[in-house]
């Protein structure tokens, strides 16, 4: 119901939606993604820290935050993350 | 110290007169998705249903509000100071040097109390101060950048039983302190820049992980409240003492995540001018910039100006945590420090400390047309405590340089203002830069100084503009 609501609402302000926040790119491992990096931050870090890493560097900070900041991610759920960041804002998705 | 789940960030009221209806609608989207998952407990909505209503609520729900940009460009007089419509660049208050998905994310927001400021991230809240608000020395509360690691921000209502202790293993005693047992001690005022030590790291080429600020995580104010030292002194400093451990109010929203906590060398912790400010320009401190208290560490980066300071520990011992011996670090040696951080150094890297010598151009900015009759070079210079002695300004990117003239001095810690005269131009583009010389002969680097985290860019600008 939630995202009917947020369709409309969406689809009937084009001047808002264009000077709000881009939306996550959608791809394999959305889901997984929303659900839990959301815990802790906005998903505004993902999108201003692209389009330039490398899979390596986002290898590094999914790293950085299951062993250092305790994020609640299992190595499947992990590997979903690091799948998604890569093939949508890792240095291969630059537009 | 991880604080109880009371009114975070997500507790700010509404902001008033959201202009956009539908802003407003997904504000309240917002609101009802976070009651199912705890907000109002002071978390944000992000634990539950991942869907992409959810990922809206979470990038609104911060009672920000969102100013469309030509609007916020009239409003701070941009669109009027460029002469017209700005051509060179769609986003002239961006620089062109950031991460274009940066550059797609940043916008003007208003926060609490604040005026409109560059929203990079929303939860936690990372918003820089406008390039414009650093034609002058002294940057205005409500201009003041904000910058939080951890999402779990005490509200002005949970702030309202504060309390400061002072103790540790190398304390005599344990006290705890009152706004009115500081406001009775020996009151200090000292005008310092408060500079993120990332602050420039979008502008890194190439680009490194982090919070890609452009120019704006810094600002300079006067800050007023005890000695530091005079409250260590309610505790009694023992001779075993090796570092003040800090902690404040807010915390991790996850019991897991590692508190936000940070240690000063005993030698800096006793300097005159080390201070728990209480007043911030002459008012009490904005709430997201530390109310009641912060420590004031005049010289150094901010990541040692604990915000909500809430525990003073003096230690025996060195701080063990990943915010001093993981996080903020630079290559060892790389960059100049007067007083090395001798018990948090080890043989390939030191923590971040002292600010290197800098400059800003804060008028032309990116992209302007500017009249051949000649304009007025406007920013300020600033270092790590020695003082400014000179800025030049370059017209040429960095070919030749002119000496600027200096305003006011407001002490060594201190913004100093520059201002520079072109005088007449001849048509077409122009390069504009500045660069700043301290009182030891330090000036600013004329290439990066590449470091993993992003830190002490002071690579002097080329702001592109054109006489027309």
């Amino acid at each position: 119901m939630f995202r009917v609501l947020l369709a409309s609402l969406l689809l009937s302000a084009p001047a808002f939606a264009a000077d709000a926040p881009p939306p996550m790119r959608p791809g394999p491992g959305l889901g997984v993604f929303l659900g839990k990096c959301g815990i802790c931050h906005t998903y505004a870090y993902i999108r201003m820290n692209s389009t330039f890493l490398p899979p390596n560097g986002w290898l590094a900070e999914v790293t950085k935050m299951r062993k250092a900041y305790g994020a609640p991610v299992s190595d499947e759920d992990a590997a979903q993350i690091l799948q998604y960041l890569e093939s949508q804002y890792g240095v291969s998705a630059k537009p | 110290m991880v604080p109880a789940l009371v009114g975070g960030y997500g507790a700010f009221p509404a902001p008033l007169g959201l202009p956009v209806v539908v802003g407003a609608a997904l504000f309240g989207v917002g609101i009802v998705l976070g009651t199912g998952c705890g907000f109002g407990t002071g978390r944000y909505a992000g634990a539950a249903a991942p869907d992409l209503a959810l990922q809206v609520s979470s990038e609104t729900v911060s009672g920000v509000y969102q100013m469309n940009r030509r609007d916020l460009l009239a409003s701070i007089g941009a669109v009027a100071l460029a002469g017209g419509p700005a051509t060179a660049a769609d986003e002239p208050w961006l620089s062109p040097l950031l991460p274009d998905g940066t550059r797609a994310e940043a916008r003007f927001s208003r926060l609490p109390g604040k005026k409109p400021l560059i929203q990079l991230t929303d939860r936690p809240p990372n918003f820089e101060t406008p390039i414009e608000a650093f034609r002058t020395a002294i940057t205005p509360n409500d201009r003041f950048f904000v910058r939080y690691h951890l999402a779990n921000i005490p509200s002005t209502d949970a702030l309202k039983g504060w309390r400061l202790t002072v103790g540790g293993d190398a304390a005599e005693r344990e006290v705890a302190l009152s706004h009115a047992d500081l406001d009775a001690l020996p009151q200090v005022e000292v005008t310092a820049v408060c500079q993120c030590a990332g602050n420039r790291r979008g502008l890194f080429s190439p680009h490194v992980p982090g919070v890609q600020w452009g120019y704006g995580a810094m600002g300079c104010a006067t800050w007023r409240g005890p000695r530091l030292k005079d409250v260590l002194a309610k505790a009694g400093v023992t001779p075993g003492a090796l570092e003040v451990w800090l902690d404040g109010q807010d915390g991790p929203v996850l019991p897991q995540t590692p508190d936000f906590r940070k240690s000063l060398p005993m030698a800096k912790a006793l300097e005159e001018r080390v201070i728990i400010a209480t007043a911030m320009n002459g008012s009490p401190l904005p709430h997201l910039n530390g109310f009641p208290a912060r420590i004031v560490v005049p010289g150094w980066t901010a990541t040692y100006w604990m915000k909500h300071v809430t525990a003073i520990e003096v230690s025996s011992k060195p701080l063990d945590n990943y915010w001093i011996h993981k996080s903020y670090r630079v290559p060892a040696g790389m960059f100049a420090v007067d007083l090395p951080f001798l018990t948090q150094n080890d043989e390939a890297a030191w923590p971040v400390t002292e600010i290197v010598v800098n400059s800003l151009v804060a008028y032309p900015i990116e992209g302007m047309r500017l009249p051949e009759a000649g304009f007025t070079v406007q920013g300020v210079a600033w270092d790590r405590g020695h003082g400014i002695r000179r800025a030049d300004v370059s017209l040429d990117g960095g070919k030749t340089w002119q000496q600027a003239i200096l305003g006011d001095d407001f002490g060594p810690f201190a913004f100093r203002a520059f201002s520079f005269k072109t005088g007449k131009l001849p048509l077409g583009p122009l390069i504009v830069s500045s660069r700043a010389t301290s009182n030891a002969g330090e000036t600013q680097a004329e290439t990066l100084r590449s470091n993993p985290a992003g830190y002490h860019n002071n690579v002097p600008q080329q702001i592109a503009v054109t006489v027309a």
